[in-house]
């Protein structure tokens, strides 16, 4: 097999890491609850009896006996991780146990579009405005009038965006009331494809985007400016000058062509990050995604939903930098694996 | 006329030229360094000046508000909150648990880091192999969602298991950065002329390269801290943190459960925001000074040495994003928010 700066031995050995990745992640999951000690099912047992005015407590030894069995609790550890890894990779999760009748990827299913909606449109915007302000810092040439409002996008960098959201939220929902609080959309309104309910939608996101957006934008901002700056030292922009080239073409051809494709790889290696990080923006908005499902399953102690959740979350970025570091030599030429690197 | 780029002009305070001694008086790094001590100085001082018995549930009257507002007591200059906890010794207690846990988990984490950086950036080979491939799978890992699990299945932890707990996430990137610096270390002249003189792995790596890589360990641990802290607050505010010590993280916790936001109590969940904004935003400059000093490249850049920077363009992937002489501070935080 011989693609454009692939070969063979690299693309065996990035799917051995991303195998590696998956296991170590749905190992540390198997072991976590395990070493926290404790039943499962008999605190479920012990919850329910709770809820039911603690009256039938007699059989319940019987009750988790039966559970154990039926959930394979009694098998060995070793037969219980391996079960857990065939199921993990077949996406094959099971119930959760509060929503009971409800299986995990029902949950998720109908908890994920929030996400995907939210969380990934204001990622999009956070990065291709921060790209953007960051080359502009970078150019000799930006006005100076533009270049002294750039900083100001760097503000909240250093911020964890939860705080940048309570502020906002302190700000343009209680004390303006500009904008609702919480929830994807009003209680009274019915979800379907039509203007009025989308509006709201709108309404109801505006906040949590701009928290994203505004806390994430500076990071992107600097890393590009660091990039673009490492660029300008480099030969062939002294070459294109002495060409005579437009400095426009520098600019966006030779400089920003070539410190955006760091940028997309830095976008899928935090993608995890990203994604994990706005559990307190969606948890703070009280936004029905899955960083919010998430919470809801810590607080009711869903152990099979929290799981599940975050090991999906694993693979998913874990497949995005797979998926980048094989894509990468094909569109980006200075990259090639057809010879081994020197150490 | 300097053709400064962007806010990168020349900073009041910054050196001229090459003396060796005025690199350490980097703006950003004093600016940076100021403001996160005058929080490790509030949290450890504080005690002396202001009763801490305060921070204790009951301990006040509720609700109070700050000095300045209509109804605010010298008694309680920063406010109370609902559950009867005075906020100026909330702040003091929080800030000196939320530094620990940040240093602690940097700490224990640049331990693992130099060990494995060191050793697989110097021995090569297998052990580098697995360095590597070990650093670049976790390094993947949403620490975040992993350390909620951890902190629910836990249930309850103290500051120092929490500590320790966000220290499995803060080696990986402080790895690979002392790796890849360990690799263009390893060939200069001095390590050879040391190898040559008989002295052992160990020897070199320790005693040679060390004092070299301060400034980068230095760096690593600013970063380290900062993801910690901002990890920690991050569960804390979820009320995943610690139970028995007040943090700035948990304040912000019990604010939001306290609906501080609708019941217009500000202070409550406002002050604790501000200590911690210090805190990240001190550290977070302290690393861009940090990383001007290590890699004076950069710096240099901004007198408009031109060619200061001639390497090849090394390609970068997803697995070496942080290969190669450490560029313009990348925080591992921003992400993780």
């Amino acid at each position: 097999m011989r693609l454009r700066g692939l070969n063979l031995r690299y693309v065996l050995r990035r799917l051995g890491t991303f195998v590696l990745t998956v296991w170590l992640a749905a190992t540390l999951i198997f072991i976590i609850p395990r070493l926290a000690g404790g039943n499962p099912i008999a605190a479920m047992v012990g919850k329910i009896s709770v809820a039911a005015g603690g009256a039938e407590t007699a059989h319940s030894g019987a009750l988790v006996a039966a559970w154990d069995a039926r959930f394979g609790l009694n098998d060995p550890v070793f037969v219980q991780y391996l079960i857990f890894l065939k199921n993990s990779v077949t996406f094959n999760f099971g119930f959760s146990i509060t929503d009971y009748p409800a299986s995990v990827n029902q949950l998720i299913g109908a908890a994920l579009p929030w996400t995907l909606g939210l969380v990934g449109l204001a990622t999009v915007i956070a990065f291709v405005l921060g790209t953007g302000i960051g080359a502009f810092m970078a150019w000799r040439r930006t006005p100076s009038l533009i270049r002294s409002v750039l900083p100001l996008s760097l503000t909240f960098t250093a911020v964890p965006s939860f705080m940048l959201g309570l502020l906002l939220l302190w700000v343009f929902s209680y004390t303006l009331g500009w904008f609702p609080a919480g929830n994807a959309y009003s209680l009274g309104v019915t979800p379907g494809l039509n203007l009025p309910f989308l509006w709201n939608v709108v309404q109801h996101g505006i906040l949590p985007a701009l928290t994203i957006v505004g806390a994430a934008m500076g990071f992107w901002a600097l890393s590009m400016r660091g990039m673009m700056v490492t660029i300008e030292g480099e030969d062939y922009m002294v070459l294109g000058e002495a060409k005579g080239l437009r400095p426009s073409r520098l600019f966006w051809r030779y400089r920003v062509r070539n410190s955006a494709l760091p940028q997309v790889t830095s976008l899928a290696l935090n993608l995890g990050a990203i994604i994990s990080g706005q559990i307190l923006v969606e948890y703070l908005f009280d936004y029905p995604g899955v960083g919010q499902l998430l919470y809801q399953g810590i607080l009711n102690e869903d152990y099979v939903l929290v799981e599940s959740i975050v090991f999906l979350l694993i693979v998913a970025t874990a497949l995005a930098v797979l998926v980048l570091d094989l894509i990468l030599p094909l569109i980006d030429p200075r990259i090639s694996y057809l010879r081994e690197v020197p150490r | 006329m300097t053709e400064g780029n962007g806010t990168d002009t020349l900073l009041p305070g910054a050196p001229e030229g090459g003396q060796r001694r005025a690199v350490w008086l980097n703006f950003k790094l004093v600016a940076g360094a100021s403001m996160v001590l005058l929080v490790v100085f509030f949290g450890l001082l504080g005690p002396l000046f202001w009763n801490t018995k305060l921070a204790d549930p009951a301990s006040s009257p509720p609700n109070l508000p700050p000095i300045w507002e209509a109804g605010g007591t010298g008694a309680h200059p920063l406010g109370t909150e609902s559950l009867g906890r005075d906020i100026l010794a909330l702040l003091i207690v929080g800030s000196e648990a939320t530094l620990r846990v940040g240093a602690i988990a940097a700490a224990a984490g640049l331990v693992i880091a130099v060990v494995l950086g060191f050793g697989g950036g110097y021995l090569g080979g297998w052990v580098d192999d697995v360095v590597r491939v070990l650093a670049d799978s976790w390094v993947t890992i949403p620490a975040l969602a992993v350390l909620v699990v951890l902190a629910a299945a836990l249930q309850g932890v103290t500051a120092d298991t929490e500590a320790l707990l966000l220290a499995l996430f803060s080696w990986p990137e402080a790895t690979r950065m002392i790796r890849s610096q360990m690799l263009s270390m390893r060939g200069r002249s001095y390590v050879k002329m040391a190898r040559l003189s008989g002295v052992s792995s160990a020897g070199i790596m320790f005693t040679e390269i060390l004092p070299n890589m301060i400034p980068y360990v230095v760096a690593s641990f600013v970063r380290a801290m900062a993801g910690a802290i901002m990890a920690a607050t991050g569960l804390e505010a979820l009320g995943l943190g610690p139970t028995q010590t007040p943090t700035l993280g948990t304040t912000i916790y019990y604010a939001i459960q306290g609906s501080a936001l609708l019941r217009g109590i500000w202070w409550w969940w406002g002050m604790p925001v501000v200590v911690l904004v210090l805190i990240f935003s001190g550290l977070f400059i302290l690393s861009i000074g940090l990383d001007e000093v290590a890699n004076p490249r950069i710096k240099r850049y901004r007198y408009r040495v031109r060619r200061a920077g001639r390497r090849p363009a090394v390609p970068v992937t997803a697995s070496a994003v942080s290969a190669g002489p450490a560029t313009v501070a990348t925080p591992s935080v921003g992400t993780e928010q």
